[in-house]
Order: structure tokens, then C-alpha cells, then sequence
């Protein structure tokens, strides 16, 4: 897919709790078709120190308002800065980057399960809606750390079945993802995940033990993102390969974990 | 219209702009952001006898104005360049130019030997200061005697233009640029990046599997630029300045400095576009001060 150097212009910033905010964009010419499960680089605006531009996952793409979304938790002086961002601010953005999930192109029973951690659950939206729209029907298992840090429910809800966990148990089942009632005596035939690396760690267990195709997106500090300075690689069967050009989506099957 | 062509050796530049090795693939992860063809040289990644898979991950760590890698020479080796690789960039038209480097002197001379082979493969550069392998690399950019030895040697298969890339980890930057100079380079490309280091002050760890990693970006300019105006005044023959260049102003400054070409590196990662900006702002530069080449500046720094 052709990549594009564009700049992007904040039409909302929604923040949905202390430290995870949702930066909506759009340009003045048709958005890039994009593919869930792919990123963008976006440049740091004004900052002396944020020197890199951040990767950052497509949240979901709304084509009827050519808006792309981002879902963006506060970790440091770069998200700190865009946090800030106010509608009308340009944002420089490098887009599509990366393979998104795959997705069956013919398929009479299809059933999977999107398993997304934190902030990690930023591609699983975009994914679901995707899924939805070719008439397949996404079911959801988002965990977090509390009820105030579950992200996105609304939205998820209004895709299909949402279940979710809090390591305090203040909303869902308590504990984490993998522990979750749905995962006993699942049918489902593939998982996507995204999250925090023992979260997806564990669930690619699971979905190996239990013979499910799965798909993990992973998050590894990046620099160029586009496969040229190869710095964010990941130990595969054929290799470190790039996570910015070969993922950072990938079949676990392709993945050295010890699982 | 300036003109802006210049020659290394026997390489023929239509403009100073080159990329730095590691920091722009092939050419070809680029292609959608700039014309390649604009660009006065590629050079690409790091390439050995053998395959290596570089350093464990985490390889890279963000410091102020600038950035910490430490890839270790990650490549499928130069069988594997010349069979899958070169035919897809033989035919840009720019210069291609491969980035050598080895653990020994024997694997320099071998995998320089093959590339001596191919036709659309006009130069190459001598990686003598990687600072991220354990074997090599910058071992030999840091002594004169061994600078001049793998430089001779490879002199003596390599036909066609010889650049050579020293190492700024170094305390007399002259001293091994004449050596290289006396071992037979056309050229010498310089710097390379600065060994430092970042910590983790919560984890208490080091934030690169390999503790110390090279330092790149804008942070290294001053240093560059002093390295490149030293290494200048005590050669004859063209230098190459690199090392935090981010924009066409900072490429000035090499050529004022001494440098005869400029790379561009880790800009790259910022900009996938910048290399045909500098391009331009090199020529509207020249324009705005009336000269009509690129060679009227080159030292033209004023120290009085």
C-alpha cells in the first residue's frame, strides 16, 4: 500500500478519563484507505525533546466524515504534547504503515474473539467495526485495571458482545483476560489481541493449547517505521524481522515466544 | 540553478546529497516519499560476508535531539545482497552504494571482492567504525595502524571508488584520516555515531540489551562538524560529512566546514522526505548568494 506524509487536522479531542484521550483527525482530501491493525507515525509538534514521531494505531476510520481516529494514553513528554492538541491543530502524520490483521476472504462460519489490553485495545475497535461490515460477528474481551481505566465500552458494546475484566473487580470478572469464564469451552476459530506483552503472551498460549489461529499485534520502540533503520525487530522463525514493516501484526505461528 | 554535481573519486554526483547507510533501507522504503532519483548517492545498509541477526531487541533508545542504536549490523550477508537485492536497485538512477563492514580483515576483502563484481555498484563505503559489534568494526577505526591495514588491503581488490567511514569515538581524528588517505581511500566519510548510553532510572536498567549503543541526531552536529572541518584541513582528498545533519541549513555548514558531500541520516526517520528538500535548499542557497557551483563553497568557512 502507498504510504503518504500528510498533515492531519484535529477536528476533536475527547478525553475519556484522566490519562487516555481520543484525538479525532481529518484532511482536506479523501484519507488513504487503511486496514485494521495498521499505524501511522505521527510528528511531536513544538517539542525540543520528543525527537522521534510516535507510532500510534489506528483506532477506527470513520470514511462518512473522512475523520481517522487515535486512542492515545499519556506515558511521556510526546503523548503529553498531543494530549494538548486543540481542534484545528495540524498534525503531520506518516499513513498506512505496516500489515494490518488478516481477515478471511470467504467463510461460512467465522467466530473470533478480539482480546485487547489498556490502551491496546486502540485497534480492536477499527478490527470489529471491519468484521461487522462483511457480515461477520465480533465478541469482545477488553481487560483493564479498573472500571474508570475500562476504555471504549460504549463503543464496543455497539458491536457486539463486550466482556470485560478488572485486575480490582470493580466492573466485569476480576482478574485479568486469560481468567475470563468466556475462554471456557470456547468456539471460537481465531483471536486477535492486542496489549501488554504478557497479556498477549498468555493469550497466545491459550489459543495455541486450544488450537485457535490467533494474531497478536505487537508494539516494539520504533524509530523509522517503515522497515529501514531496523531497530524495532522481533525474534521470529526466520529471523528478527521489523515490527514496523513486517507486522506489527503477526501470526503467532511466525513468533519465537516460548509458548 | 546552481550547479550542484560533484565528484568523489571517480563517482560522479549530480548533487551532494547522499543517505546515510542503516538509516534509508535500499532506497526502495522510501520511494513513496521522495524521488530517489534526486538524490545524489544511496548508500545502503551495512552489509558482511555472512548473515547476521544483529543485537537482541531493545536496539534503540530516544535521548534528547537525538537517538541511541544499537542494531549490530543486522544483514542476510552479500551472497544474499547480490542475488535478491541489487537486482531491484541496480536501475535507480543515483548512485547505489554499498556500506562494507567485517569482523576481520579477510571478510572485508572477501565481501568487497564481490561487490568489486557489480557493474551498477559504483563505490563503496568502508565501515571501520561500527561501535556496535563485539568483533571489529570500530576496533579498526580507532587505531591508525589498523585503520591503514584494512584500508590497504581492500585497496588492493576494490577497483572502483573507496570511501571510508571513521569513527568519532576517537582522540585524533586527523591522525587516522591520514592513515586511510595513505592506505589508498578516495574518500573519507565521517562520523560515525557516538558510543553512549541511556538508563532506565526506575527499572534501574540500561534501556539497550547491549548497555552502550551509538548516539545519533541532532545532538551529535557540533561534534560532527568540528570533525569534518579537522579531518578537512588534513586531507587532500574529498570528505563526506555526516552526523546530525536535519535540514539543507545544516548541510551548508559541512560544505562550509570542508566537506565536498554531505549524508543525511537518522533525519530520515523524522522526515522520510527531507533528503529532496536539502536538495532544493542547497540550490535556492547558492542562487540567493550568487554562486554558481556547489565546488565555490566547499571550505569556504571564514575563520578570520
Amino acid at each position: 500500500m502507498k504510504k503518504f506524509i500528510l498533515d492531519l487536522v484535529v477536528v476533536e479531542n475527547e478525553f475519556i478519563n484522566g490519562s487516555h484521550f481520543i484525538l479525532k483527525m481529518t484532511h482536506n482530501k479523501p484519507l488513504p484507505l487503511m486496514q485494521p491493525g495498521q499505524f501511522v507515525e505521527i510528528q511531536i509538534p513544538h517539542s525540543t525533546t520528543s525527537f522521534l514521531r510516535r507510532p500510534i494505531s489506528i483506532h477506527y476510520v470513520d470514511t462518512s466524515k473522512n475523520q481517522v481516529w487515535f486512542l492515545l494514553q499519556i506515558k511521556g513528554e510526546g503523548t503529553q504534547l498531543l494530549s494538548q492538541s486543540k481542534v484545528g491543530d495540524i498534525l503531520n502524520c506518516i499513513l498506512p504503515l505496516g500489515n494490518g490483521f488478516s481477515v478471511p476472504a470467504q467463510f461460512k462460519r467465522f467466530s473470533p474473539l478480539l482480546v485487547g489490553g489498556g490502551v491496546g485495545t486502540a485497534p480492536l475497535l477499527f478490527l470489529g467495526a471491519e468484521l461487522k461490515k462483511i457480515g461477520i460477528q465480533p465478541v469482545f474481551l477488553l481487560g483493564a485495571r479498573d472500571q474508570d481505566s475500562v476504555l471504549q465500552l460504549n463503543r464496543f458494546n455497539k458491536l457486539g458482545t463486550t466482556y470485560v475484566t478488572t485486575e480490582d473487580g470493580s466492573f466485569g470478572e476480576k482478574g485479568y483476560v486469560i481468567n475470563h469464564s468466556v475462554l471456557i469451552d470456547s468456539t471460537f476459530d481465531m483471536i486477535y489481541t492486542c496489549g501488554p506483552k504478557a497479556m498477549m503472551v498468555a493469550v497466545a498460549s491459550y489459543a495455541k493449547k486450544n488450537r485457535i489461529n490467533c494474531e497478536v499485534s505487537l508494539e516494539n520502540h520504533m524509530a523509522c517505521g517503515v522497515g529501514a533503520c531496523l531497530c524495532c525487530v522481533e525474534p521470529t522463525k526466520e529471523g528478527n524481522l521489523c515490527v514496523c514493516k513486517e507486522g506489527p501484526v503477526f501470526n503467532i505461528e511466525k513468533l519465537s515466544w516460548q509458548i | 540553478m546552481a550547479n550542484l554535481e560533484i565528484n568523489i573519486g571517480e563517482l560522479k554526483l549530480k548533487n551532494p546529497v547522499m543517505t546515510a547507510s542503516g538509516t534509508f533501507g535500499y532506497g526502495l522504503e522510501f520511494s513513496d516519499f521522495v524521488n530517489l532519483e534526486r538524490i545524489g548517492g544511496i548508500i545502503v545498509k551495512g552489509t558482511t560476508i555472512h548473515k547476521r541477526e544483529g543485537n537482541d531487541y531493545p536496539r534503540m533508545a530516544e535521548t534528547p535531539s537525538g537517538m541511541l542504536n544499537a542494531v549490530g549490523l543486522q544483514n542476510k550477508g552479500v551472497i544474499h545482497f547480490v542475488n535478491e537485492i541489487y537486482p531491484t536497485i541496480k536501475d535507480i538512477n543515483t548512485n547505489m552504494i554499498v556500506n562494507v563492514s567485517g569482523s576481520t580483515i579477510p571478510e572485508y576483502i572477501q565481501t568487497a571482492e564481490i561487490i568489486n563484481e557489480l557493474t551498477k555498484i559504483p563505490a563503496i563505503e568502508l565501515n571501520i567504525s561500527c561501535p556496535n559489534v563485539k568483533h571489529g568494526g570500530m576496533a579498526f577505526g580507532v587505531l591508525p595502524e589498523m585503520a591503514y591495514s584494512v584500508v590497504h588491503e581492500v585497496r588492493k581488490v576494490y577497483k572502483k571508488t573507496l570511501i571510508v567511514k571513521l569513527s568519532p569515538n576517537v582522540t585524533d581524528i586527523a591522525s587516522i584520516a591520514r592513515s586511510v588517505q595513505d592506505a589508498g581511500a578516495d574518500s573519507i566519510s565521517l562520523i560515525n555515531t557516538l558510543l553512549g548510553m541511556a538508563i532506565d532510572a526506575e527499572s534501574r536498567k540500561p534501556l539497550l540489551s547491549t548497555v552502550t549503543g551509538g548516539l545519533s541526531g541532532a545532538a551529535v552536529k557540533p561534534i560532527a562538524l568540528r570533525m569534518v572541518w579537522q579531518v578537512a584541513q588534513a586531507v587532500d582528498i574529498p570528505v563526506i560529512g555526516l552526523g546530525g545533519i536535519m535540514n539543507w541549513r545544516d548541510a551548508v555548514e559541512f560544505i562550509l566546514a570542508g566537506a565536498s558531500a554531505i549524508q543525511v541520516g537518522t533525519a530520515n526517520f523524522i522526515d522520510p522526505a527531507i533528503t529532496g528538500k536539502i536538495v532544493d535548499g542547497l540550490d535556492d542557497y547558492l542562487d540567493r548568494h550568487n554562486f554558481t557551483s556547489i565546488h565555490d563553497i566547499i571550505g569556504l568557512l571564514n575563520c578570520d
